[in-house]
């Protein structure tokens, strides 16, 4: 679980890399929208981007704190609906309502982080999940949160941010990727300042933890907290700027269980390791079906293609951790280190 | 190095200010269909859902659906001689995934436009209630989706044809009016709706309420939380009220679990009416002797009787074309409904031809042949749906165009219909929809099409 300190932001090693972050910000924000048709901005990377996020604000919890939680679809829905109540009832601009309802996710997450001083590793997983199915119940029993749409949706007027629509998937694409890129350095700093490295301590022991002097209890609920807020953004940016309509469905329990596949297979403990889960967790099952659609679409039985295609997805996750079982991420890293010392390998 | 990271650092500044100016300039491109192989051909985009908790109800959808496209190439060859092209995408009843599909279809495939979209799954259709006005794609939900698209001012992209929740209360309470000898004779009467608690169950709180204030009728409402796997409580309630007739509005798992502890309650079942989503084989399968004379409205009746069915069978079915793996479920409510969506899609893409020459139509083409669309039983006897599919007369302020549903009645082993189309008071709930629709509207800042100006 333990990863190295010096770079959570860069995959590859430092030195002979160092216009990796460059390069990626220009992919990113130049190559990608000018070259990018719709279907791969609005339809692939935007979903993409937000499960990072998501992946992130889990691994904030899980990988650098120590605490486990099947709570993030839950968190996620509260940000979701936090930024339709803000929007729709106190008419506030998207981007303020956005950190706000970042906010009020983190002070549920806190609530829901009150029981990890005594219950402690799987046992808080089974607690968080009431957090996962209280807010499931909450959004659907109540039609205030919904403003008492008959279709129990909540979706917002329209996308503007400043005042420049951004409803367009080159808009929404750009919205997100300057959302996940300002998160994450900010995230990056934060797991290397002392609140990282307390989150840390604790996830490795928490007993030396507090015999050093680390007040546990107070930076466990931190760590909620923070991760709560990471997937309240997350959350909205789900619900308003890919689906643009969404209940409580889309934050289900399956939402949970696939954000902590991310971190699982990207890298527990690692920052670009959330974005390689969420890029193995998105794009990989869409590239074996187009794969598939175009070799057996029409000589195989399309139920029967879809079932082999879980399939194949299932036997490639497993693949994956047993050839390494700390994540993509590291698997990455030591490609690249061999890489630097290549031919010298040894 | 120390020079080299600064220099990096300033960089990546100055590409992510580029980038956004850029990236935003470029936001106004848009994208037609690029002509291909299949530039004669029309596009029927198939959002699947073949694994997941619907599965076994999609695998016959789109078998139906399949069948009737093959028929219709194989044996009429094409519409007017344009063949259908499809393809399907695995949405597993997701909005997210229902995007990705929707996304991936929209330009046509190989040069075959798209005509009309069907989002197939509740969540996707109201996250791309947007896009359908900014692709010009139509949208057709049949028997769900939002009611309030029947009016076509506000939504002039979106076609809850065939049946609204809203029209489903009324059929109800004009077939009971049909049991108890006239509207007249349901005053006083008792009718007990039970309903999932979520947004499809309750859509039918406010036309019920309205319908009970007109005819005199007792409205008892009893909710069922979601999954609803345990309703002795529920039916309890039910055995109290001693109500005349119990609408069940219901779904999935929770189905076949009312209607068996309904019998455990000593409720008839006979009395027991289950709405369009508890109205297929495997709501009351499950519930075994139990659901042996249990009603249900549907706009897609169950049966082979009808003939398209006889069409099929000679053509796709015994010369072994059909998607069905197993042929037992032809005729099945599911797959029935499949036919029903493919029918209602090749008529309009003919009214469509009809208009704008004999050739793959796009999106919008569509749009304006399904506001112009005519199904009247000289053209449903002509293509073999009469029975099947109710009459329907669709126009720019109405988008359902229908409103009717047959009641069937199941005898152990199959469904009986009981009723012939059984038509509901559309023009008493209008005022109700043009509320929800303006409301709409007014919340998404959009200004209803002004219909006098444009036709």
């Amino acid at each position: 679980m333990s990863q190295s300190l010096s770079s959570p932001l860069l995959v590859l090693p430092d030195n002979n890399f160092r216009l990796f972050t460059p390069a990626i910000l220009l992919i990113g924000f130049i190559v990608v929208p000018v070259t990018g048709s719709d279907y791969w901005l609005g339809a692939i990377l935007v979903p993409f981007l937000i499960l990072s996020l998501a992946g992130l604000g889990l691994n904030l919890l899980t990988g650098y704190a120590g605490q486990t939680s099947l709570g993030s679809g839950g968190f996620m829905s509260v940000g979701a609906f936090a930024t339709f109540g803000l929007v729709v009832h106190g008419g506030v601009p998207l981007p303020v309502a956005l950190l706000l309802s970042g906010l009020i996710t983190a002070g549920a997450g806190l609530l829901f982080g009150l029981p990890s001083d005594r219950i402690k590793g799987f046992y808080l997983m089974v607690s968080s999940l009431a957090a996962q199915f209280f807010f499931e119940w909450l959004f659907q029993k109540f039609p205030w949160f919904y403003n008492y749409d008959s279709s129990g949706t909540i979706e917002l007027p329209r996308l503007s941010v400043f005042g420049l629509d951004v409803s367009s998937p080159v808009g929404r694409y750009l919205t997100t990727l300057v959302i996940v890129v300002a998160l994450t350095w900010f995230a990056a700093n934060l797991v290397r300042s002392q609140t990282g490295r307390s989150w840390m301590a604790i996830r490795d022991m928490d007993t030396a933890a507090a015999v050093i002097g680390i007040p546990v209890y107070r930076t466990k609920v931190l760590a909620f907290a923070v991760s709560s807020f990471y997937l309240g953004v997350a959350g909205a940016l789900w619900a308003f700027i890919y689906l643009g309509s969404a209940s409580v469905q889309s934050f289900g329990i399956a939402r949970s269980f696939q954000v902590l596949f991310i971190i699982i297979i990207g890298g527990v403990g690692s920052i670009s390791g959330n974005f390689i889960g969420a890029a193995f967790i998105s794009l990989l099952p869409l590239a074996i079906d187009h794969v598939a659609q175009h070799l057996f679409a029409g000589h195989v039985d399309a139920g029967l293609l879809q079932n082999i295609q879980k399939a194949i997805f299932g036997l490639l996750i497993i693949l994956f951790l047993v050839r390494e079982p700390d994540g993509l991420a590291r698997l990455f890293k030591s490609f690249g280190e061999r890489l630097t010392n290549w031919p010298l390998r040894f | 190095m120390r020079h080299l990271r600064t220099t990096s650092r300033v960089a990546a500044r100055l590409v992510l200010l580029l980038g956004l100016v850029v990236g935003l300039g470029a936001s106004a491109r848009a994208e037609a269909t690029k002509p291909g192989s299949d530039s004669d051909k029309q596009f029927f985009p198939i959002a699947s859902y073949r694994v997941g908790a619907y599965a076994s109800s999609g695998v016959q959808i789109w078998a139906g659906l399949i069948d009737y496209f093959r028929y219709i190439n194989d044996v009429e060859g094409g519409i007017n001689g344009v063949k259908l092209v499809w393809q399907e995408c695995e949405t597993e009843w997701t909005a997210d995934k229902g995007i990705e599909c929707y996304e991936r279809f929209k330009h046509g495939l190989n040069g075959a436009p798209v005509g009309l979209y069907l989002p197939n799954g509740a969540p996707a259709a109201f996250a791309l209630t947007d896009r359908s006005y900014t692709d010009k794609i139509p949208q057709i939900t049949l028997a769900y989706g939002r009611t309030e698209a029947t009016d076509g001012r506000v939504f002039p992209y979106i076609f809850p044809v065939v049946l609204t929740f809203y029209s489903e209360a009324s059929v109800l309470v004009n077939y009971i009016a049909q049991r108890e000898g006239g509207l007249d004779k349901l005053k006083g009467k008792k009718i007990a709706t039970v309903y999932h608690d979520s947004a499809y169950g309750r859509e039918t709180l406010e036309p019920l309420k309205l319908l009970s204030e007109k005819y005199g009728f007792e409205n008892i409402q009893i909710p069922v939380a979601d999954p609803g796997n345990e309703q002795s409580a529920q039916w309890r309630q039910v055995r109290e009220a001693k109500p005349d007739w119990v609408f069940l509005r219901t779904w999935g798992v929770s189905t076949p679990v009312a209607i068996k502890t309904a019998a455990r309650f000593g409720v008839p079942v006979d009395h027991i009416i289950g709405d369009v989503w508890a109205s297929s084989e495997e709501d009351v399968i499950p519930a075994g002797d139990a659901a042996k004379g249990y009603l249900a409205l549907t706009p897609y009746p169950g049966g082979t009787n009808f003939d398209i069915h006889a069409r099929l069978r000679k053509t796709i079915i015994d010369t072994g074309k059909s998607d069905l793996r197993d042929t037992k479920s032809f005729g099945s409510v599911y797959y029935n409904s499949g036919l029903v969506d493919a029918i209602i899609q090749v008529e309009t893409i003919r009214a469509a031809q009809a208009k704008f020459g004999k050739r793959p139509v796009t999106g919008e083409e569509a749009q304006w042949a399904l506001e112009h669309l005519v199904l009247d039983d000289a053209k449903l006897k002509a293509n073999g749906a009469y029975g099947l599919v109710q009459n329907l007369k669709l126009s720019p302020a109405d988008h359902e165009g229908g409103g009717a549903a047959r009641v069937q009645q199941w005898d152990g082993t199959k469904w009986n219909l009981v009723s012939d189309w059984v038509q509901a008071d559309r023009a008493l709930l209008r005022p109700l929809i043009d509320a929800k629709s303006a409301a709409y509207a007014k919340e998404k800042g959009i200004t209803p099409r002004d219909l006098a100006a444009g036709q």
